[in-house]
């Protein structure tokens, strides 16, 4: 059978090899934002005299990233599929503040106040999404309804108070560490499932015909990653351990992805992205898909709403303001489109990472507020123009 | 030869190390209205884009001389100044301007930066005039015909100061009305000493106005005749470069199984649903057969089949049946579940994905077939089926995963093709499935219809290439301003004018069998 494969995939186009250097010739795209993810925390490492690689720091950064990255990943849901969330930092903060409120006011169990919140967020997803995929408003203009919306909703429920101290259970998920078993564990697992991966591509390449690259670049790539992971759980296990939403965010980062890129569903993402009449032409279901994405987007902001207000140990009615330019930011720096069909899960990811880095260094220097603001929003419209940039040389 | 007013001497451009033009060379004599003939993809499109400054000088090698003058034309703007206009088949008219303004856009008459209407106004009125066009200047492009639209175009060109002119086929969507039009402007204005380059297929048009003829094929010039020595069948031979009778690889092979039925169909406009587009159309298709749409452009052959497949947005009834059943369809992926497919009329706005590859598009309407456990991608299964119809259709790609817009239309229309053969088909409707790709992957594509039917699918095949009508279908259907108007079995006396006749109002006819 194989061998039979083999001998077909021969037949239709002679196996190429990719050579050991190419390998490593990512797209510009991956190379810009890893040199501006380095150049960042050099620069930062060197103004704040290595305090900002302390572990404790890093932990921190690792932590203050998790909400933003689960926004992104639900932002690059609705980017490739060339649409736009404008509301996702009010509904956060509302999500959070209703958390809050079950919780502190109505003093309802922590796990069901978790639970309400997660289906209420599914919810406005889903209505979000009909206005949009049924009903036909632009998103820009459904989404930036719904910022004010949920804004006042949020100060109107609290009544513009602080809702503070919240039950035990809830402050776990923002704020508690994993033993430091768990976190090797993780690292394993992550290694394993790297290794498996590569090599399930190779055996599948080689069948069909498509480019390989040789093993000794396989070998270096994963044990290039392998360090990395070692050194970030290392990193973490060293100050408290593996930070819960961290975890949280890897799951997510995991799951998504694996929908982005591997199933049906994924694959249509980018159809309508791409082309939504041509999608729709070969029988896809453009309206339902785009309700689904929303509906996913909703679940998200709620998970980032119960992280928020957990970290905080509190909701209050500005939580979350900007949070949804961070999120398109970083999926924006992270690669994707905003005319559609381009974005991954990964670069929303380490785009996340990029603004949360910011936030934090500028934090760490005491740099004035108005300067975080200049700094960020410079630094987008420069990553945009470097893709644009280059695009144009190729 | 001093009365030339253009020569392009010894013409060599390359893409990526293809010559698109081999040492071309192509002159045109002062105030003569001259043809520019070949099929797709021969070089004709190149040749203008050299000329009209798209493809800067330097981009290319060989001289422009336009006024006994040597020219060196680096961009649109140098064209224009030295005299020369292009209009493009995809008009360049800003929808929701009115005429004045589009005729003065990027041109306007101004003093101080501020724009004098007035003068704009009356010359436009005054330009309009001298062309016969009875059009308000303040009327919006958007409430004119295409035909309208495209005379607009020339008015623009000739606000220039424009004495070369080069239409990229003007009347490929006008009307018969229009095109009288037109023909009767592009007369005053050999009159007026503006010389014309016109590029068209159609063959009767250019012998009724051209004096003379150039064909280009393969990027080559292959000769410059005067038209009244030509003949159509002249013209094409020069063309195509062989006997055309072997374009068309015709076979018979209907069967008398009735497969597929529409009743008493009728289609609305989406904007103004008291207009029928489409006035209580009646065909039934068998099993095996090919059956053949003609018609004029806008005669509502392509709202007909894409609402019966459940892509047109506008109101539609009457009945569809799918062998002798009944069917319910809202949405074209109701219509993939019965069997029935659609290829559409334009490629790259409902066809591909231009920025997915090639695999991603070939699998995109059978995606659900490799569903597994967990909505995961069943890799192995798609890329076989994937490389087993590359090797079918003779799909030409670097790989599997290149993106689509790198192959030429030829190969993204089987791409497209594949995308549908890649399921189990009853009916396959075809919407000028041939248009702007070259003749190799056309006689290929007239191929693989004749296996499909041979399979038994019916095929319902689009076409404004009346050869390509006659030369492929078994049955052809004839329609005019929404009805069918005439039916014809295609035997060996069937011509084109027949149909023709039948297309523009003329006669209806019926042969039934």
């Amino acid at each position: 059978m194989a061998a039979e494969l083999k001998k077909k995939a021969v037949g239709m186009s002679s196996e190429k090899k990719i050579s050991f250097t190419s390998m490593f010739h990512f797209d510009v795209k991956t190379y810009t934002m890893i040199l501006a993810l380095v150049s960042i925390w050099v620069i930062f490492s060197m103004t704040t005299n290595g305090d900002f690689l302390t572990s404790r720091n890093l932990s921190n950064l690792f932590r203050q990233m998790s909400i933003t990255g689960i926004l992104s990943i639900g932002m690059v849901f609705i980017i490739i599929a060339g649409h736009i969330d404008l509301s996702v930092g009010s509904l956060m903060g509302l999500l959070g503040g209703i958390t809050a409120v079950l919780n502190v006011w109505l003093k309802m169990d922590g796990i069901l106040a978790i639970g309400i919140t997660l289906i209420l967020g599914l919810l406005i997803g889903i209505f979000n999404g009909w206005l949009i995929a049924y009903k036909k408003i632009p998103a820009f203009i459904v989404t930036l309804g719904g910022m004010l919306v949920f804004r006042g909703i949020l100060v109107g429920m609290t009544k513009g108070t602080t809702v503070a101290s919240l039950d035990p259970s809830i402050r776990f998920a923002g704020n508690a560490y994993l033993a430091n078993e768990i976190g090797f564990l993780l690292g394993i697992i992550a290694v394993a499932v790297l290794i498996y991966n590569a090599l399930s591509v190779r055996k599948l390449h080689a069948q069909y015909g498509l480019a390989i690259p040789p093993m000794s670049a396989e070998i270096v790539k994963i044990v290039f990653s392998a360090v990395i992971i070692g050194i970030l759980v290392t990193i973490l296990n060293s100050y408290q351990g593996f930070p819960v939403p961290v975890l949280i965010l890897a799951i997510m980062a995991v799951a998504f992805s694996y929908v982005l890129t591997k199933t049906v569903f994924g694959r249509r993402v980018y159809a309508i992205g791409g082309n939504a009449e041509a999608a729709k032409l070969s029988g896809v279901n453009v309206t339902k898909m785009t309700l689904s994405i929303f509906a996913i987007n909703g679940l998200l902001v709620s998970i980032a709403g119960i992280l928020l207000c957990s970290r905080l140990n509190a909701a209050s009615v500005a939580a979350g303001q900007n949070a949804e330019m961070d999120a398109i930011a970083a999926c924006v720096i992270g690669g994707a489109s905003l005319m559609g069909g381009v974005g991954s899960v990964g670069g929303a990811i380490v785009g996340a990472l990029v603004m949360a880095s910011l936030d934090n260094g500028m934090s760490m220097l005491n740099i004035e507020t108005f300067w975080q603001f200049i700094v960020k929003g410079s630094i987008l419209i420069l990553a945009v123009w470097v893709d644009i940039a280059t695009k144009n040389k190729r | 030869m001093d009365d030339l007013i253009l020569e392009m001497k010894g013409i060599i451009k390359e893409f990526s190390g293809v010559r698109a033009l081999n040492e071309v060379s192509f002159a045109v004599k002062k105030g003569e209205i001259h043809a520019l003939c070949g099929e797709n993809g021969a070089g004709k499109s190149t040749l203008m884009k050299i000329l009209s400054g798209v493809y800067p000088h330097g981009s290319y090698q060989g001289d422009i001389i336009f006024d006994q003058e040597k020219m060196i034309i680096r961009n649109i703007a140098d064209a224009e100044r030295a005299g020369i206009a292009i209009i493009h088949q995809e008009l360049a008219l800003f929808k929701e301007l009115p005429v004045y303004e589009n005729i003065f856009i990027g041109n306007e008459i101004s003093s101080y930066g501020r724009i004098h209407i007035p003068a704009m106004l009356s010359k436009t009125q005054e330009l309009l005039s001298e062309m016969r066009l009875d059009v308000n200047p303040y009327t919006l492009i958007k409430q004119l015909g295409t035909g309208q639209q495209q005379l607009i175009e020339i008015v623009k060109a000739l606000a220039k100061n424009a004495t070369l002119l080069i239409l990229d086929e003007p009347t490929a969507s006008l009307s018969e009305g229009e095109v009288e039009i037109l023909m009767d402007i592009l007369g005053r204005l050999k009159v007026k000493g503006v010389t014309c380059i016109y590029i068209s297929h159609k063959l009767d048009e250019v012998l009724q106005l051209a004096d003379t003829v150039t064909v280009i094929r393969d990027g080559r010039s292959i000769g410059s005749k005067a038209a009244s020595t030509l003949t159509k069948e002249k013209i094409v031979e020069m063309m195509v470069g062989r006997e055309i009778t072997d374009l068309y690889p015709k076979e018979v092979h209907s069967t008398e199984q009735e497969i597929f039925a529409v009743r008493n169909y009728t289609v609305y406009d989406v904007s103004d649903p008291s207009r029928k587009l489409v006035d209580n159309a009646n065909f039934s298709l068998k099993r095996g057969e090919i059956l053949g749409f003609a018609g004029l452009v806008g005669a509502g052959r392509t709202e007909l089949v894409s609402s019966i497949y459940g892509f047109y947005d506008g109101k539609c009834d009457g009945e569809v049946y799918l062998e002798g059943n009944r069917l319910s369809i809202h949405h074209p992926n109701d219509s993939l579940q019965q069997g029935i497919a659609m290829l559409p009329e334009d490629r790259k706005r409902h066809g591909i994905i231009e920025i997915m590859s090639v695999r991603e598009n070939m699998t995109l309407a059978t995606i659900e077939k490799y569903r597994l456990a967990m909505d995961r991608i069943d890799d192995g299964q798609e890329l076989s089926d994937v490389n087993d119809y590359m090797a079918k259709l003779k799909i030409k790609t670097s790989g599997l995963d290149t993106c689509i817009k790198n192959l030429s239309g030829g190969n993204q229309q089987k791409v497209v093709l594949a995308k549908y053969l890649l399921r189990k088909l009853k009916v396959l409707i075809l919407d000028e499935p041939t248009r702007g790709i070259d003749v190799g992957a056309k006689y290929e594509i007239y191929n693989l219809m004749n296996r499909l039917a041979a399979d038994g699918i019916g095929i319902i095949m689009i076409s404004s290439d009346l050869p390509e009508v006659l030369g492929i279908s078994d049955r052809i259907l004839v329609m005019n301003e929404g009805r069918i108007k005439g039916e014809f079995l295609n035997h060996e006396n069937l011509d084109q004018e027949q149909i023709m006749h039948c297309a523009v109002g003329g006669v209806t006819a019926w042969q039934r069998s």
